[in-house]
This record gives C-alpha cells, sequence and structure tokens, in this order.
C-alpha cells in the first residue's frame, strides 16, 4: 500500500517536449512509472520517444487514460496547466514548476476548492511511491521500496538526505512526497498526515519543515489530536535571519511568526520526536521507528 | 521585490488613492524649490530609504520655512539612518520626499496582503493608525478588522463597507473611504503586490481620506508580467554580493559569520548553515546554486563567497541525485584552479557516483578536506575553526 500514487497510475506529463519535461519523462519511465501520454499545444500527434503528445489534457484522457498529470510548464503558464489538469478530470496534479505568481496560486485554491482533484506541489520534487511509481524529479535508487516510513517534506535536496539516511539505515518508504517551498501549496502537511494514517502499511512518517508560515504548527495540532503513528520530525532554519526569503518563497520569518524555534516547539509539545542535528536524523528513526 | 516610498505613491496616484502633494528631491535646493510650490507651510521633509522606522531614527522632519527646507533636507540627505530595520550600519539617504502638511483628525492603518493559510487577498485595518501593526496585533488583537476577499470574486462594496464601519468612519467619510479601498486593491491585483501597506492612513479636518504614508512590496515571482515595476527597483538599497550573486541566477544571502558555504536546494541550504551553527561556528552566508547546479554555478558560487573578507571556511554539501557526484567534483575542482582560494575547503557530497566523485576530489591536487557525511562536516569545520 501507499499513498496518492501507485503502479495504477498512469500519467500525463504537461508540457512533454520541453527540455525538463523530456529529460524527467525519460528518468520516470525508466524507473517504472507509467507514462501514458504527453500534453503540448500544438504538437498533437507527435511522439515523445514512445509517449504519445495530444493537445489538451482531456483528449489524453479521453484516449489512454490518464488519472494523473505532471506539469513542467513554466511559471507564467502552470495556473493554466493546473486549471485544466483538474477540468479534465485528473485525480492527482503534481506540479513541479517553481516560480509561480502568488496571485496565480490563490486563484488556483480558490478554483479547485469543493473539486475532485488532489495537487502536490507547486515548487515540489513531486512524489514517490519506492518501486511503483516515481512522478517527479527525485532521484529514483535512493529509494528503498515497500518500507514502513512515509516522508513528508517543504524541500527537494533535504528530503534526499533524508530518504538516504533512512535507506542506509534499512528503512523502506511507502510514499515520499514533496509537498512543495511556495507559501501556497495544494496539499499540506495535514493532507499527507491524514493519508499515511489511514495507510494500513505505513507504521511511522517523518515530516521535514522549515521556517516561514505555520503548516508545521497545524499540523502538530493534527498530530496530536488525531494520529496514532509515531511521527518523527526535523525543522530547517534555525539560523535563518527574519525578513529574507531563503531560498523558497515560502521561507520568510515575518512579524516574529514562522520561526524554526516556535514550530519545534510545538511539535515537540504534540509528541514529535524532533531531530536537532539533520546527521543523525537516520539513527533517531532506527530508535523510534524500528 | 521593495520599492521607496515615493515610488509607492507615485503607483497610489496612478489609481486613484488620494496622496498628498509632494515631490522627490535630490539635493537640499530642489527641497527647497519644491517647498515653494507646495501653497504654505509646514511642509514635511522624509528619508527615502527601503526601511521602517524612519522618524524614529530621526528621518523625518517638519519645516516652517523655505530655509529649514533646506537645513533640514541638507541634514537628511547624506546621513545613515538607523532604524530597527536597517541594521547597526545604518542606510546612506540620498533621496527625500517634500509634502504639504495637512490638518490630521484622526490616524487609521490599512493593509492588503496574500494570506497563505487560507489563500484568500486580506484587507487588515485598525483604528490605531501611525503604531507597529505587529504591536497591535500582539497586545489587542480584538481592534484588528480583517476582510478576506476571495481573488475570483474580487472587492466587493460590501467589503469595503465592512471596513469602513469598522473603523468607525463619520458618514460623510465613507464614501471616499470605500472609493479608495477599491482603487487600491485594484492596485494590489494589477502589479501583483505581497504587500501594500498604508500607516496612518489620515483622516482630515477637510473630511478627506489621505495616504500619509505608502509602503508596496512586489512577488519577486510576478515581476515577468511588470516589467515598469521591476524598472523601480533600487540596487542601492541592497548589499553588493547579494545583487552580484542575483546576476548568476544564484539564491545568495550576505550573514555576519566565518564560515561560507554552498548548498544545493534551499532546505538543505538552511540545514547546512544549523549545521555550521551547531558544530561551534556562525554561516556567513546562505547559498543555494540550485537542486540541480552546475559547474559554472559552483564556480561563481565560489567567487561570491570568496569575495566576503570574513570568511575563514568554505562548506561545500551537495546532494546530487538527478545531478551525478563524479560531475559535480569535476566543476568543483575546476571552480577550485580557476579561483584563488586561500581558505579551508570542506567538501561533503552524497549521491549518485559518489565513489567516482570522491576519486576526482582526492586525485585533484587540491586541499580538498572530504566529509563522508553531515556529522563528519560538522566536525572538521569546527576543526578548520579551531586551527
Amino acid at each position: 500500500m501507499s499513498i496518492f500514487v501507485d503502479k495504477n497510475s498512469r500519467v500525463v506529463v504537461q508540457g512533454i517536449t520541453g527540455r525538463e519535461g523530456q529529460f524527467h519523462t525519460r528518468q520516470c519511465v525508466a524507473y517504472g512509472t507509467h507514462v501514458v501520454a504527453g500534453v503540448t499545444p500544438g504538437k498533437a500527434g507527435q511522439k515523445m520517444d514512445d509517449v504519445p503528445v495530444f493537445n489538451t489534457v482531456k483528449a489524453s484522457v479521453a484516449a489512454v487514460g490518464a488519472n494523473c498529470s505532471l506539469i513542467f510548464v513554466p511559471p507564467a503558464f502552470a495556473a493554466d496547466a493546473i486549471m485544466e489538469a483538474a477540468d479534465a478530470g485528473i485525480g492527482v496534479i503534481v506540479a513541479i514548476t517553481e516560480g509561480i505568481p502568488v496571485l496565480d496560486m490563490m486563484k488556483v485554491m480558490n478554483y479547485l476548492a469543493g473539486k475532485p482533484a488532489r495537487l502536490i506541489g507547486p515548487n515540489c520534487p513531486g512524489i514517490i511511491t519506492p518501486g511503483e511509481a516515481k512522478i517527479g524529479i527525485m532521484p529514483g535508487p535512493i529509494h528503498k521500496p515497500f518500507g514502513p516510513v512515509g516522508v513528508i517534506s517543504r524541500s527537494g535536496t533535504l528530503t534526499y538526505e533524508v530518504v538516504n539516511q533512512l535507506s542506509l539505515q534499512g528503512i523502506g518508504q511507502s510514499t515520499c512526497i514533496g509537498i512543495g517551498g511556495d507559501p501556497i501549496v495544494g496539499s499540506d502537511f495535514i493532507d499527507c498526515l491524514d493519508a499515511f494514517e489511514n495507510d494500513p502499511d505505513t507504521r511511522g512518517i517523518v515530516m521535514v519543515g522549515e521556517i516561514g508560515g505555520t503548516a508545521e504548527e497545524e499540523a502538530a495540532a493534527f498530530v496530536s489530536e488525531k494520529m496514532s503513528k509515531p511521527v518523527v520530525g526535523f525543522i530547517s532554519g534555525l539560523t535563518a535571519p527574519p525578513g529574507r526569503r531563503m531560498g523558497h518563497a515560502g521561507a520568510i520569518i515575518s512579524g516574529g511568526s514562522g520561526t524554526a524555534e516556535a514550530k519545534i516547539e510545538a511539535m515537540e509539545g504534540a509528541g514529535i520526536h524532533v531531530c536537532k542535528n539533520l546527521g543523525a536524523l537516520g539513527e533517531l528513526c532506527a530508535e523510534v521507528f524500528v | 521585490m521593495k520599492i521607496h516610498e515615493y515610488q509607492a505613491k507615485e503607483l497610489f496616484k496612478k489609481y486613484g488613492v488620494p496622496i498628498p502633494e509632494g515631490r522627490v528631491a535630490n539635493s537640499p535646493d530642489e527641497a527647497a524649490g519644491i517647498a515653494k510650490t507646495l501653497g504654505g507651510y509646514p511642509v514635511v521633509v522624509k528619508a527615502q530609504i527601503h526601511a521602517g522606522g524612519r522618524g524614529k531614527g530621526g528621518g523625518v522632519k517638519l519645516a516652517q520655512s523655505e530655509s529649514e527646507v533646506q537645513s533640514v533636507a541638507g541634514q537628511i540627505i547624506g546621513m545613515d539612518l538607523i532604524t530597527h530595520q536597517t541594521g547597526p550600519g545604518g542606510r546612506r539617504v540620498k533621496k527625500v520626499l517634500v509634502e504639504q502638511g495637512l490638518n490630521i483628525e484622526k490616524e487609521l492603518y490599512l493593509s492588503i496582503i496574500p494570506d497563505r493559510a487560507i489563500a484568500k487577498i486580506v484587507v487588515m485595518a485598525s483604528e490605531a493608525g501611525g503604531m507597529d501593526i505587529e504591536e497591535v496585533a500582539a497586545e489587542t488583537p480584538e481592534k484588528i478588522i480583517r476582510v478576506p476577499i476571495n481573488p475570483l470574486q474580487g472587492i466587493q462594496a460590501y467589503h469595503c463597507r465592512e471596513v469602513a464601519f469598522g473603523l468607525n468612519l463619520a458618514p460623510t467619510v465613507i464614501k471616499p473611504f470605500v472609493v479608495m479601498l477599491k482603487n487600491l486593491y485594484r492596485l494590489f491585483v494589477d502589479n501583483d503586490c505581497s504587500l501594500v501597506e498604508i500607516n496612518p492612513l489620515v483622516i482630515t479636518a477637510e473630511e478627506t481620506v489621505i495616504a500619509l504614508d505608502a509602503k508596496i512590496n512586489f512577488d519577486d515571482n510576478a515581476l515577468f508580467r511588470h516589467k515598469d515595476i521591476a524598472e523601480y527597483r533600487d540596487p542601492g538599497e541592497e548589499d553588493p554580493l547579494e545583487v552580484e550573486a542575483s546576476k548568476h541566477n544564484l539564491n545568495y544571502i550576505n550573514l555576519d559569520g566565518n564560515v561560507g558555504n554552498m548548498v544545493n536546494g534551499a532546505g538543505l541550504a538552511m540545514a547546512t548553515m544549523d549545521l555550521i551553527k551547531q558544530a561551534g561556528a556562525e554561516p556567513a552566508n546562505f547559498l543555494d546554486v540550485g537542486g540541480g547546479a552546475s559547474a559554472e554555478m559552483v564556480e561563481n558560487g565560489f567567487k561570491i563567497i570568496l569575495s566576503d573578507p570574513n570568511v575563514k571556511g568554505i562548506l561545500i554539501n551537495i546532494f546530487g541525485g538527478i545531478l551525478r557526484c563524479d560531475v559535480l567534483a569535476e566543476g568543483v575542482v575546476k571552480a577550485a584552479q580557476k579561483t584563488n582560494i586561500n581558505v579551508p575547503v570542506v567538501v561533503r557530497m552524497e549521491g549518485t557516483n559518489i565513489e567516482e566523485g570522491r576519486r576526482i576530489l582526492a586525485e585533484s591536487g587540491l586541499k580538498l578536506t572530504t566529509a563522508t557525511d553531515l556529522k563528519d562536516a560538522a566536525q572538521k569545520v569546527a576543526e578548520i575553526l579551531k586551527a
């Protein structure tokens, strides 16, 4: 078992003929993901390797039954791409694109409200159920398939670091999700924690947060009220100065809120095992989960 | 992106948000010339820097005559204005805004911000104008009016009325306030703002509504569709190393410590800074060369880090995923050969083709210390600083 994506996911790549789209489509296919279609407006009838290209997401759903989309469209057109996927009935939309304007994402979120589509990202590495489907840009080989631990993170390479430490400890992963580093993201920690709580094969969760916003504090409240499974946490940005955007658009301490200290305090208060030293995260997970 | 008050007021004027009469001056003579055209005294002379708290720092002064305008403008232009937002060095003032004085009856607070948690645009207002809104929020949150607006719906008259009645405005003032607020919202969405703040917004004795101050920040991600706004950027207000880094698409922030660091990915970069601190040192910077860093970016990163004279050592932490470690190691070696590196460098790499990457570093003949994992890296950084 896993959450959100698995071997039955049939992926359409939006922006498949672009440089990033081509490169990562090949990586996903090599991992064993069922990439059934690509979309680039005006290029219907072409093929990217063996993958048929369509003009619209709707056409890809009708022709080959795509149910999951992976978006590499540039920032200026990404909001349109997300709404197109949702309108075409895609169930899981994974937006990799970094740099989408905040107002565009606000409109997307209000548009998606009440619709069944689940958005992951934007500005994220994607989602992987190791051994079944890699829908994103993460390096496949660092993951250990069919394991008991779910990973949720706002970051990219920091997630790889965490996953690698888990695998080195012999701890496999059920599903790993990068929820994204933007201020406004589709799925948040709580959506993913809830899904992992209900996934019988996931026995514990690692959540990796960072400064900015209050998503970790809200997640901590959810953990203390609703979760029975153990959670290990890590927060980056203890040394980040206030008022500065630390690479991720969402990683900013503003008006005294969004600090790493406040997040760590809330998480510890909720019974989450917070790791203070990233170098020892794998070892802590081995103690907590094994 | 931040802009100056006088630039924000240009936008206010364009959008029909009332502002005091006034213009920006580069010299005391120019300031005095502007004052003459404002139709009477007092006038206000305001330092133009990208930081709040200007009044407390001595950057905002009243003047009762042309000669007084000349003298206060002379004091302010060229001063290093220190406020709680500038740091101890202050910020050099190059321009002043010269404005008419107003008969202030009431001072209010008004802002428009995006609320990331609910994905709505929020109008915030308070009768406690002129005060630090964060203090008001902490001490008397009930005094703050918050009206969330769905961006798909846009601002409606009832939203504006809710704010106006919440502020206990006189009936005669409500109509001009509603018009002003609608215009301000239009300015916010038209230009992809991340903050529009008027503190204080004043009601005058003549029952007009005027923005005495103006602060606008913009969403950097949306500047591609606002070339006119991007023109407002003032590199003189930014750290020179950060300006240089942005030319190379590097995400760099200059900090006070002495251990430089270069990392791929923002989250891992922050975690690496934290690791340096835990090792007993202070990070000299934040530098994210991107999830898929190239050899060229590594080279530029080296140059930027080394141009900070405080740097006593460098930690490179790269998680090679899609980008292979051997490619990256070659980039590090080339960059190190091209750049005159005179401080110890600790390299920690992990990921695809790690053995090959380590071999390249070891055989490079460069004085690079290789760390096996993060714990080891932290330890080696600590050792460097002791030496």
